[in-house]
């Protein structure tokens, strides 16, 4: 993205710790092979699924972490299969709940880099009350939701994030529910990290991977992914040059929103929402300059990706920083336990207690030293 | 406490220096019902509680049974709104809160209305007066007041202004008329108190400490306190006290407990006893919520609780702290288990630990939420998809929370598998005297997490569907190991290997091996009580049934007759030699506070005519209802 107008840096908070600072790291030198199970990976030919574990696997080892501390877990569908073709730890669990296990394990356990894979069926449907509750409780985790607008393993119903009146196997006449914007959705639900990238694009989907992997608490990022079998070609206004030039529309912190060839076109202000703008008819300082930051910003931004796709907005449209949940649960454990703990036969035995010997009462302690 | 003279000795001073010590009778008894009961808001439970641990603490046996509605506060003086907390104390070794009391406190007569068909004929009856007032004795539909017809001709009755009395009491302190009657359970409370000769101090500490906060709080209501225990003393209308002696338990050391708090402290031993970290994931349900309220004050014990978004959730994040290497635990009632059953049946296929505490209430859906039943059992035998057999531990009191707990655990860590326990809504808020047990003597749960690659054909691979010999439990391998990196799921998995497989054959074999571990769970023989070794009929139960059963088996051989009683703590497996014993009797009874489930179970597995004696009124069984019972199927007269 070239600038046409100055940049007003606005610096993001630093947060005291990263993502992963709690993760044992490694001297190794890893590559993405060490990153592949020896499980066949049996998608379709063609599915989005495979350009999406080529940059896991690729970008893995610029994490340096031991790969042992690494953990996989997924719900179901096709997506979900993920965990399986990654040589780290992995669970293939259940419809929707990826996001609860995680929960449970990143809690327990700030050694491991948790991340949660699963499809927009799992994620929006079934599970949509698990993903914004961990958002909201701003777990340490990283949720890579692949949206392919479809139910890809169950072979081809509308999904929570089809079109209206997408024509399916379960909806002959066209579906009639207004679809869930994730990114919108996500937001609502106070998530401190918030992004999306394409499945073909390696380097746009690692740029935000990489800063979802830094970001302490939840990440979610959206992935738009093709199912050329039950929804072929459903983002390919947004890879065709001709037509992706007026659509993508990429953000960065702190750099003023511009996109198409050149920078022709730029985000302004319109209301409280934002609208596209041919550049040269826009002062510079109109020119919105994005702000991870700001929450009405990130919303409005979320807004610009309508369900036909004339806009998509990629890249980190939101990232602050606030306490996880996990964090703050293990702190309240170690306060406990640094303030004395307890010991187990004072606590079961409480404070009031009496004594039999030879079947008798030899008299009863009482509480705090009440004799009775 | 023996002679009136020793009881003027012991009066607090306070009470010496009232200076109208009157003589009255002293009986010694045996054993002695209180049901207290009042409005949900007049503190019923509080007081029963409070006269509970006086009782504890003096060494009484004890077992109580408290009955609230599942409405936080129903209109004020209506039927609904009836809150009541029967208490049983003796001199010797009892088993049940008793079927009915011998002395009612009405504080209303909302609460006189719905307990009063319990009193037998003869029994004391001690009546708030102020609060029969022509409207709420409408409430309740009187057409009359009972305190003036003579429709309680047939007990003893004693009428008492307790509101009135107690607000006189408190004028000095300035509270308003409304704070001051507020106190009046606490009146009741004196009253009783010096009925049955217990002390004054242990209360005065309670008070004082429950309401550190507001110490004018604490000072009124034990003035309130007094008050009533000086009613007691000064008034004519109470010309006898009771004296229940201390119970002559086996030696050790005691303390008062519910079912719900065992349960909890059980866990917190578990947590201990094979040293990992305790992962509580849950949300709120009657009666189950208790135990996390109070897992989530041991944190100091390294126990996480984490209050989730619904039961699935809370289930979901256990099961994802085990896979880390935690002692998952979840809590919650029927409709929950409901939520969590598909998650149950992950647990089932990844083969980890993990605990399941059902404290069962009235079904089905929501049912009755703060009443009793035990008809989960089936849903916690079968209540999965597919064949996910799921081992089940049922305490049968409320002490026995606590080793149904650490036994849950030492099953699921052992076997690493999905336990439930089963408790039920008596038990939960059920309480009892507890012979502490020496934590020393509880067993070592250690585990070893896998640490080395265990593939059988040297590929230095890790197998994580390795079984052990013993026990066919796999490896507990927990993320961070190295060379162990593994992926488990819902999928059928290749014996051994753990890789998803969908070979015939494998599928067949592993829910074999699956179902084998489950039925190889070493569970203790059950034993029989047969004091003569004659008898024909044995009457088998499980849960919370045992109190009752129990106490109808004493009146049955009080009566002369001959029944076996044997109780079951371990529904699945089955003991290894339940067959043998069920072979030994004629006849078998079953009472269950279900439509026969567990008589289902032993009909299918044993083909015994095991009769089934069932209720479900979200009560627990009466002991006469059950010597009935017994009495009959002795005679040859079983249940249909
Ligand atoms: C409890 C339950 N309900 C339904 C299913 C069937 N099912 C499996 S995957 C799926 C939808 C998957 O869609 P999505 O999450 O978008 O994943 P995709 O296959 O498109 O990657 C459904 C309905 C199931 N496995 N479990
Ligand atoms: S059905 Fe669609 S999403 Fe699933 S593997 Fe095939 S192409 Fe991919
Ligand atoms: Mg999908």
């Amino acid at each position: 993205m070239t600038s046409t107008v100055p940049s007003r840096a606005v610096d993001l908070p630093s947060p005291k710790l990263g993502g992963l600072d709690l993760v044992p790291t490694t001297d190794e030198t890893q590559k993405a092979k060490d990153f592949s199970s020896d499980q066949e990976v049996r998608w379709c030919p063609g599915c989005g699924d495979y350009a999406v574990l080529a940059s896991v696997r690729s970008f893995l080892p610029e994490l340096g972490l031991k790969r042992e501390n690494i953990v996989f877990v997924s719900g179901i569908g096709c997506s979900s299969r993920f965990p399986y073709y990654l040589d780290t730890y992995g669970m293939h669990s259940i419809h929707g709940r990826a996001p609860a296990i995680a929960t449970g394990l990143a809690v327990t356990r700030p050694d491991l880099s948790v991340w949660v894979v699963t499809g927009d069926g799992d994620a929006l449907s079934i599970g949509g009350n698990h993903l914004i509750h961990a958002l909201r409780r701003n777990m340490n985790i990283t949720i890579l939701l692949f949206n392919n607008r479809i139910y890809g393993l169950t072979k081809g119903q509308y999904s929570p994030t089809s079109e209206v009146g997408k024509v399916t196997k379960s909806t002959p006449m066209g579906s009639l529910d207004a679809p869930f914007n994730p990114v919108s959705l996500a937001l609502g639900a106070e998530a401190t990290f918030v992004g999306r990238a394409l499945d073909s694009d390696r380097k746009g989907l690692t740029e935000v991977l990489r800063q979802a992997a830094a970001h302490r608490g939840a990440s979610l990022v959206e992935i738009f992914q093709d199912c050329p079998i039950f929804n072929d070609g459903s983002f390919d206004v947004l890879r065709k040059p001709d037509q992706s030039e007026s659509r993508v529309i990429t953000v960065r912190h702190g750099e003023p929103i511009t996109f198409g060839n050149e920078g022709r076109h730029a985000v302004v202000r319109k209301g409280f929402g934002l609208a596209v703008a041919p550049t040269a008819e826009v002062a510079p300082e109109d020119v919105v300059v994005h702000d991870a930051t700001d929450l009405e910003l990130s919303f409005a931004l979320s807004r610009l990706s309508d369900q036909a796709l004339e806009h998509a907005v990629f890249g980190v449209l939101r990232q602050v920083v606030r306490p996880t949940y996990d964090d703050l649960a293990r702190d309240q454990v170690q306060r406990a336990v640094d303030g004395g703990g307890a010991d187990l036969l004072e606590l079961v035995q409480g404070r009031d207690t009496w004594t039999v010997r030879d079947g008798a009462v030899l008299g009863a302690v009482g509480r705090e030293g009440v004799s009775r | 406490m023996s002679t009136d003279t020793e009881v003027g000795a012991e009066l607090p001073d306070h009470l010496v220096a009232h200076g109208e010590i009157r003589q009255t009778e002293v009986k010694q008894t045996h054993r002695v019902v209180i049901r207290f009961a009042g409005d949900s808001g007049d503190g019923m439970q509080l007081t029963g509680d409070r006269f509970t641990s006086e009782a504890a603490a003096f060494g009484n046996d004890l077992a109580t049974l408290p009955n609230f509605p599942a409405e936080i506060r129903a209109p004020a003086g209506t039927l609904p709104g009836v809150s009541s907390f029967q208490l049983h104390f003796a001199d010797y070794d009892i088993l049940t809160p008793g079927d009915r009391p011998d002395v009612l406190v009405a504080m209303n007569p909302a609460a006189l209305k719905s307990n009063l068909p319990d009193l037998p004929h003869g029994g004391v009856l001690i009546v708030n007066t102020d609060e029969f007032t022509k409207r709420n004795l409408g409430k309740v539909g009187y057409d009359s007041n009972p305190l003036e017809d003579d429709s309680l001709a047939p007990y003893q009755v004693h009428q008492v202004a307790m509101a009135t009395l107690t607000r006189t009491a408190l004028e000095p302190t300035g509270m308003s008329k409304k704070d001051a009657e507020r106190a009046k359970n606490m009146f009741a409370l004196g009253l009783l108190s010096w009925m049955y000769h217990r002390g004054t101090e242990g209360t005065e500490a309670f008070l004082r400490e429950k309401f550190a906060k507001k110490p004018e709080l604490a000072e009124a209501n034990i003035l309130a306190f007094r008050t009533g225990w000086n009613y007691g003393e000064t008034t004519e209308s109470f010309a006898v006290t009771y004296e229940v002696a201390p119970a002559a338990l086996p030696g050790g050391t005691y303390r008062q407990i519910t079912g719900n708090l065992a349960l909890a402290y059980g866990v917190v031993a578990a947590g201990q006893l094979s040293e990992l970290p305790v992962f509580l994931g849950t949300y709120p349900i009657t009666p189950a919520s208790d135990v996390l309220h109070e897992l989530s004050k041991h944190k100091g014990m390294g126990v996480t609780t984490f209050q989730a978004e619904d039961e699935i959730a809370g289930i979901g994040a256990a099961l994802g702290a085990s896979f880390g290497g935690a002692l998952g635990v979840t809590s919650t009632s029927g409709p929950g288990v409901a939520l969590k059953s598909e998650t149950i049946g992950l647990a089932v296929a990844l083969e980890l630990p993990l605990l399941i505490l059902d404290v069962q209430r009235g079904g089905p859906s929501t049912g009755l939420p703060t009443k009793t039943e035990q008809a989960d059992l089936l849903q916690a035998m079968f209540g999965r998809n597919g064949e996910a057999p799921v081992p089940i531990v049922a305490p049968a009191s409320p002490s026995e929370c606590f080793d149904a707990a650490i036994q849950a655990a030492r099953i699921a860590l052992t076997y690493r598998t999905p336990v439930f326990v089963l408790s039920d809504g008596s038990i939960a808020n059920g309480s009892e005297p507890w012979n502490v047990p020496d934590v020393e003597s509880l067993p070592d749960m250690s585990v070893e997490f896998a640490t080395e690659a265990n593939a059988p054909d040297g590929s230095g691979e890790f197998w994580p569907y390795l079984r052990d010999d013993d026990t066919l439990a796999r490896p507990w391998a927990v993320p961070g190991t190295p060379g162990l990196e593994h992926r488990i799921g819902g999928l059928e998995k290749a014996d051994g290997r753990g890789s998803i497989s969908y070979d015939p054959d494998n599928h067949d074999r592993m829910v074999r091996l699956r179902r084998a571990k489950i039925d190889g769970i070493e569970v203790p023989d059950i034993t029989v009580d047969d004091p003569s070794g004659e008898a024909e009929v044995l009457v088998l139960g499980w849960g919370s049934t045992f109190g009752p059963i129990g106490a109808a088996c004493r009146r049955v051989r009080a009566a002369g007759l001959q029944v076996a009683q044997a109780h079951l703590r371990n529904l699945n497996p089955l003991p290894d030699n339940l067959g043998e014993v069920l072979g030994r009797y004629r006849r078998v009874v079953v009472p269950e506070m279900n439509l026969g489930q567990l008589a289902m179970l032993l009909r299918a597995k044993y083909l015994v005519d095991a009769r089934s004696y069932t209720k479900v009124a979200g009560l627990p069984f009466g002991a006469e209802e059950l010597a009935g019972v017994l009495t009959d199927a002795v005679k040859g007269d079983l249940p249909a």
